[in-house]
């Protein structure tokens, strides 16, 4: 019986998602046969199976997250040799990993995220490398006393199911990609297939019945749980202004006639991303970020401007390298470019490190405006509405009068401990200067 | 094997790399290069190819089972390896970058050996390497400035532009598209061309530096690069074995014979990973694999010798059984690479041991000996 541990397919990853199993058990696989498909923080990655023989056990569920050095899969020499594990009972839940396989590579996973390869104990050798052969000779011995009363032949017979005896589900790789675009679990689905396989029609029908639905919690939707958690835990404060953008909306419009701005999406969004760089030059600190190996405000040096973006996979703020050194075509055309490669999934990976400042558009979504959560590691976040056309006071004395202008609600939520109240709204009356006369931007 | 390529003759200029075999396994002529060798020869060169190309599906396989921490690639860089290597013979001096395999193989290097640097058991102290193949560059681009200073030597030794030509030796080394943007890069152009250095720098162009499309980072084709620093540079279809061999056997003899150096771009395509950590589905399409994919050289050069009748159903048989069984043995091979000895470490940098690094040794050996009742 061979047993399969999850690879560092990268250099230096920690975890992968379970995306999908290419094999159920019972299958016979070769050498080189792909046995799965995992996710790491890197890459979508095939991963090859090192042992000829039987599929005899799958130990951890699609969309389980697991640490390198767990244990997914074994392969047993022959069918007869496959038989034996597949009889335990009880089993465990399909996505807890089998229990003799817990113990054991506890240690292989700090071993593996040091060193390659699949030795374990590579790191602590003498001390551990005993208690690993202990741990595995223990679990070769715990085998064969394992009840052995169900043949292997049950999984291919079904209705396994019973009394909370779990086993993984049977479907088909085309099934578990409906399961998995309608978000459904396919442990909670009543198979109707045969040999108690679930049908696609099983899953709709389950997409359809069920109460909740629930959406693991992975890849960029895991991450912004974790970022924004993190982020809450800093001390922070939001400061709104309300803005006259009529003429930043009518310089937009002499942009687009341009022919250098040909072909180009602009809106005040762009404009609103220059202004935030010019008033960072006056206020550095809205740029910071805080060291705390140090214990020091590091201003940084330049601007890496995030901009958050709603893609089909969650929030992403993919941000633009040194976004202060741009002029407004240039600056345009970086925002051009990102926020089609955010939606696609295809930023590159430095374009998703190293910002220094962002801003978020809920405007786009028709609301006036927020408190945005800073993202994590960042001092600031700008945080723009919509635009609406809204009766405005201008003028004074005998001209005061009320007339309709384009106006839009601008918040910025900063880091207290980086930047104070007077910085903050500072920076946030040097925006709204810009963004009420453009003009005015030859001052800074 | 390029008689009408005459003395120092510059072949004429083109964009359009130098092709002898087009894409569906069609021979063609060419005004200045043609390959002479037989079709028994290209049997030998498609047996490199596959071979060369097996090794690297089961060490990038290898990586994905954990029994490697990295591995780059050369899927779709056979014939420009296999080629070029083919052209090489005693005392040619070969320098590597680090995704040479197929060099590596054609020059002798036992490929269990290369995966000791890339399972973190050994350096690239490689058993099997011969004293004429140096070992793998990491550092992009740095190898090209070690191996002008060998043709340098070369010179020195009087092993260039002798009339007897089985005295002369050039050295040829390996670089990619990237590494083209190197500081390293252009003054080993520079130095080479100011001391007519017998080397030939080999840079196959595989169109990606990691993520970076060649395109964007020269506004000029790469071979045309040479031409600024006063020596002669050719494109060549990378993944046309044919048109490589003649090509590098022309700029060899050429080095050797005192003429200088040459740029030689192999104009190919990586069609797997930079390397195993790496995803290239995030920076490319894959229309533009497929459309390198249709023109795969080893498909080519099997669809001209089965055509041509060099080879049958049998003889690809054993190659399947030979590709097999050195993949087997490169599986067996890599999980027994005996575990190295921190010990050793400090006999690995000088002839003589310093005093210093002795304590050191002494000092962890002492260390080590206080687990020995935990074992």
């Amino acid at each position: 019986m061979h047993e399969f541990k999850l690879p560092d397919p990268g250099e230096g990853l920690l975890e992968a998602d379970i995306v999908s199993w290419k094999v159920a058990v019972g299958d016979t696989v070769a050498v080189n046969d792909i046995l799965l498909e995992i996710e790491t923080a890197k890459s979508l990655v095939e991963l090859p199976s090192p042992y000829a023989g039987v599929v005899a056990e799958i130990l951890v569920g699609e969309g389980q997250t697991v640490d390198v050095g767990t244990p997914i899969i074994r392969i047993a020499d022959t069918q007869g040799e496959a038989a034996a594990p597949a009889a335990d009972a009880p089993r465990d839940a399909p996505n807890v990993p089998h229990e003799p396989a817990q113990a054991a590579p506890k240690e292989a996973t700090e071993a593996l995220l040091v060193g390659y390869g699949a030795k374990a104990g590579a790191v602590a050798r003498r001390a551990r490398r005993g208690a690993h052969e202990a741990a595995v000779l223990a679990d070769r011995a715990d085998r064969p006393v394992e009840p052995a009363g169900t043949p292997a032949s049950t999984s291919a017979t079904g209705g396994g199911s019973a009394g909370g005896t779990a086993e993984p589900p049977r479907a088909k790789p085309p099934v578990r990609r409906v399961a998995r675009d309608l978000g459904v679990d396919l442990s909670t689905v009543a198979p109707t297939g045969p040999g108690g396989t679930i049908t696609a029609d099983d899953v709709v029908a389950a997409a359809n019945n069920t109460g909740d639905k629930r959406i693991p919690l992975r890849g960029v939707r895991r991450e912004m749980f974790r970022t924004m958690t993190a982020s809450l835990a800093v001390p922070q404060a939001t400061a709104f202004v309300e803005v006259d953008v009529t003429a930043t909306v009518e310089l937009i419009e002499t942009l687009k006639r341009r022919r250098d701005f040909t072909g180009l999406r602009i809106s005040p969004l762009v404009v609103f991303a220059k202004a935030a760089c010019l008033a960072i030059e006056r206020i550095p600190e809205i740029n910071s970020s805080y060291d705390a190996e140090r214990d020091e405000i590091v201003l940084h040096n330049d601007v890496n401007l995030g901009i958050a973006a709603a893609t089909p996979r969650g929030l992403l703020v993919p941000n633009i390298k040194a976004a202060n050194r741009l002029n407004l075509l240039d600056l345009t055309r970086a925002i051009n470019e990102l926020v089609p490669l955010a939606r696609e999934g295809k930023v590159p990976p430095d374009a998703m490190a190293n910002g220094t400042f962002s801003i978020t558009n809920v405007g786009v979504f028709g609301v006036d405006g927020g408190t945005p959560i800073m993202n994590y590691g960042e001092a600031a976040i700008m945080c723009l509405g919509t635009i609406l056309r809204k009766p405005w006071v201008v003028g004074t004395g005998e001209n005061e009068r009320i007339v309709p202008r384009s106006v839009c609600t601008v918040s910025l939520t900063f880091d207290h401990r980086l930047v104070d109240g007077e910085m903050g709204s500072k920076f946030l009356a040097d925006v709204s200067t810009i963004m009420s006369d453009p003009a005015l931007a030859l001052l800074f | 094997m390029t008689q009408s390529a005459g003395n120092n003759r510059e072949p004429s200029v083109a964009d359009v790399p130098i092709q002898l075999l087009d894409p569906s396994g069609r021979r063609l002529d060419h005004p200045d290069f043609h390959y002479d060798g037989t079709d028994a020869d290209l049997a030998a060169s498609l047996r490199d190819m596959v071979l060369a190309r097996r090794i690297d599906a089961e060490a990038t396989a290898l990586q994905r089972k954990g029994e490697l921490g990295l591995w780059p690639p050369l899927l779709g860089q056979e014939a420009a390896q296999i080629g070029s290597a083919r052209a090489v013979r005693d005392p040619d001096l070969v320098v590597p970058s680090y995704r040479e395999h197929g060099v590596a193989w054609c020059r002798g290097v036992d490929p269990v050996d290369l995966l000791t640097t890339f399972r973190g058991t050994g350096m690239t102290d490689w058993p099997s390497r011969p004293d004429t193949f140096y070992p793998y560059a990491f550092v992009i681009g740095s190898q090209t400035l070690h191996a002008v200073g060998m043709a340098m030597a070369q010179q020195r030794d009087g092993a260039v532009g002798n009339d007897d030509p089985d005295a002369n030796g050039a050295v040829i080394v390996y670089f990619g598209d990237g590494a083209t943007s190197q500081g390293d890069v252009n003054e080993a152009f520079g130095f080479a061309a100011a001391t007519s250095a017998p080397v030939v720098f080999f840079c196959q162009n595989n169109q990606w530096a990691i993520s970076e499309p060649a395109i964007v980072q020269s506004r000029v084709p790469l071979y045309r690069r040479a031409a600024g620093f006063g020596f002669p540079g050719v494109r060549v279809d990378g993944n046309d074995v044919l048109a490589v061999q003649a090509v590098t056997e022309w700029a060899l003899d050429l080095a050797r014979r005192g003429g200088g150096p040459v740029l030689v771009e192999a104009f190919t395509y990586r069609m797997g990973a930079h390397t195993t950590s790496d995803d290239p589905t995030k920076y490319r399409t894959s229309d533009e694999v497929a459309e390198w994919r249709a023109k795969d050289p080893i498909d080519r050069l099997r669809a001209y010798l089965t055509a041509a009748g060099a080879i049958d159903d049998a003889w690809e048989a054993a190659l399947v059984a030979e590709a097999d069984a050195l993949a087997a043995r490169l599986r067996d091979g890599c999980v027994s690479l005996p575990e190295p000895d921190l010990a050793d470490f400090w006999d690995l940098v000088y002839a003589n041991t310093p005093d210093l690094l002795v304590r050191q040794r002494e000092e962890f050996l002492a260390y080590e000996a206080s687990f020995e009742e935990a074992r």
